[in-house]
């Protein structure tokens, strides 16, 4: 199983061109997500006892499998089923129902205690919620980051099977034709962005909550 | 058109390629590669979390599965192995095993340590404290690995009807092929049923073999006792 270079040169514009499209198609969905899902979170989080329930259907989303989705999102937003706009849909969706979760358990995490001190020392809800717990629940946070964006970049390979997908069109055109340079291509670019993406986003954490560092063991 | 008329047209479940058939095929592929992967992961587990030897490769096992790309993974080993139900099922469990390697070994692992000691105290040999102890206090975590094991098997199964075309999959390529969309959706909606339910009952099962494991401590916060709560699952 030798990779075919030339081929690989021949195409490199192509290639990019993917790879730009898949970045798009993966991380679109996280901001998306981040945006809805810390308030979100903050709404759930304070519901108390509800919130065990919502997580719970939270979760039942995150069972359904992707390409079923992605076949669903024409019904629910009424697009045409090539539309790129029901993968960054869908992939919204999981991401939420998953960070949802990293929020609300972020949030809990933060001991009563550092909040009783908080308002004790005349912080109001906001800004003890903006100021003191909200960087306490980051960790947490951002570890749900990390497993939304790395699932992500697998996931929107799938949607090749309904005509898109990114990368994942390296898989069909390598399948179609018994061809095993853009299959390989595909993986290790993916894998590669995976990588890249995780090592990103731990870099972040560790920039922005310098604090944690000690006890951060990646 | 109405996107149910393929759901509720009884000629559709019929026959070989019936959803009925097509929905056995699914379940067929999902136990058996769910099966194999419980298989190899279930005894590893035990080792590395009964001996803590090799605590290293769950971790690193468990992040890097979350990244491969399931599709290509499938594509490549067919077209290297050959269409047969062999190489799909051999890939399906590959992907089974993570999720069950890593939830084993972290619940024989986070075993309530007392009550280990007590067992050894007790005069009890390495393999009933793993038999008796242990794994009993470990199920609870091990059912939630099988469950996301499970869900994992289901979605890619899916995606193998790309090169089988066995299992609900097919639904979903034949239906995009020939622009039904309503043979898609029926696709859809089956999958996205079966992977629910299953969640549900696996999901039943783990909560139950918790009771189970701790008996007296319901209504108290047992975290430390016995390792519950679950293997972080994911979208597939």
């Amino acid at each position: 199983m030798n990779l075919d270079w030339a081929w690989i040169q021949r195409n490199l514009s192509m290639i990019g061109n993917l790879l730009v499209e898949h970045i798009i198609l993966s991380v679109l969905p996280v901001l998306v997500a981040l945006v809805i899902s810390l308030p979100l979170g903050f709404l759930v989080f304070k519901t108390k006892r509800v919130a065990n329930v919502i997580l719970a259907f939270l979760g039942v989303i995150y069972s359904i499998p992707s390409l079923a989705l992605f076949v669903m999102m024409p019904l629910i937003l009424g697009t045409k089923i090539l539309n790129p706009v029901n993968i960054v849909a869908a992939l919204s969706i999981y991401s939420i129902a998953l960070l949802v979760r990293s929020v609300v358990d972020g949030l809990r995490s933060v001991p009563a205690s550092v909040k009783e001190s908080a308002s004790a020392v005349g912080y109001g809800w906001l800004r003890r919620l903006v100021r003191v717990e909200l960087p306490l629940a980051m960790p947490v946070i951002y570890s749900g980051l990390r497993v939304v964006t790395v699932s992500n970049i697998a996931l929107v390979s799938v949607a090749v099977l309904i005509g898109s997908g990114a990368l994942g069109k390296l898989f069909d055109l390598g399948f179609g034709s018994f061809f095993y340079t853009p299959i390989i291509v595909g993986l290790v670019l993916m894998l590669a962005l995976a990588l890249a993406a995780d090592a990103l986003i731990l870099l972040m954490q560790r920039g922005t909550l310098p604090w944690f560092r000690k006890r951060q063991t990646a | 058109m109405n996107i149910f008329s393929y759901l509720t047209d009884p000629a559709n479940w019929q026959g070989p390629a019936g959803i009925w058939n097509l929905l056995l095929q699914h379940l067929a592929y999902t136990a058996a590669s769910v099966a194999i992967a419980a298989a190899i992961a279930i005894p590893l587990g035990i080792f590395i979390g009964h001996t803590g030897r090799g605590s290293f490769l769950v971790i690193g096992v468990s992040n890097a599965a979350r990244a491969v790309p399931t599709l290509g993974l499938l594509v490549l080993v067919v077209l290297l192995l050959g269409t047969g139900v062999g190489p799909i099922i051999g890939v399906l469990a590959v992907l089974a095993l993570p999720p069950i390697l890593t939830a084993t070994a972290t619940g024989i692992q986070g075993a309530d340590h007392e009550a280990v000691h007590a067992a050894r105290a007790l005069g009890m040999s390495a393999r009933q404290i793993v038999s008796k102890v242990e794994w009993p206090l470990a199920l609870p975590l091990v059912i939630s690995g099988l469950r996301s094991a499970s869900l994992q098997v289901v979605a890619t199964a899916t995606v193998a009807a790309y090169s089988s075309g066995e299992g609900l999959g097919r639904l979903l390529i034949t239906g995009n092929a020939t622009r039904n969309y309503a043979e898609m959706f029926a696709g859809a909606f089956m999958v996205a049923a079966l992977a629910v339910v299953l969640d549900i009952l696996l999901g039943g099962l783990g909560w139950l073999a918790s009771r189970h494991a701790n008996p007296g401590r319901r209504g108290r916060r047992g975290r430390q006792t016995s390792p519950r709560g679950e293997t972080v699952s994911q979208p597939a």
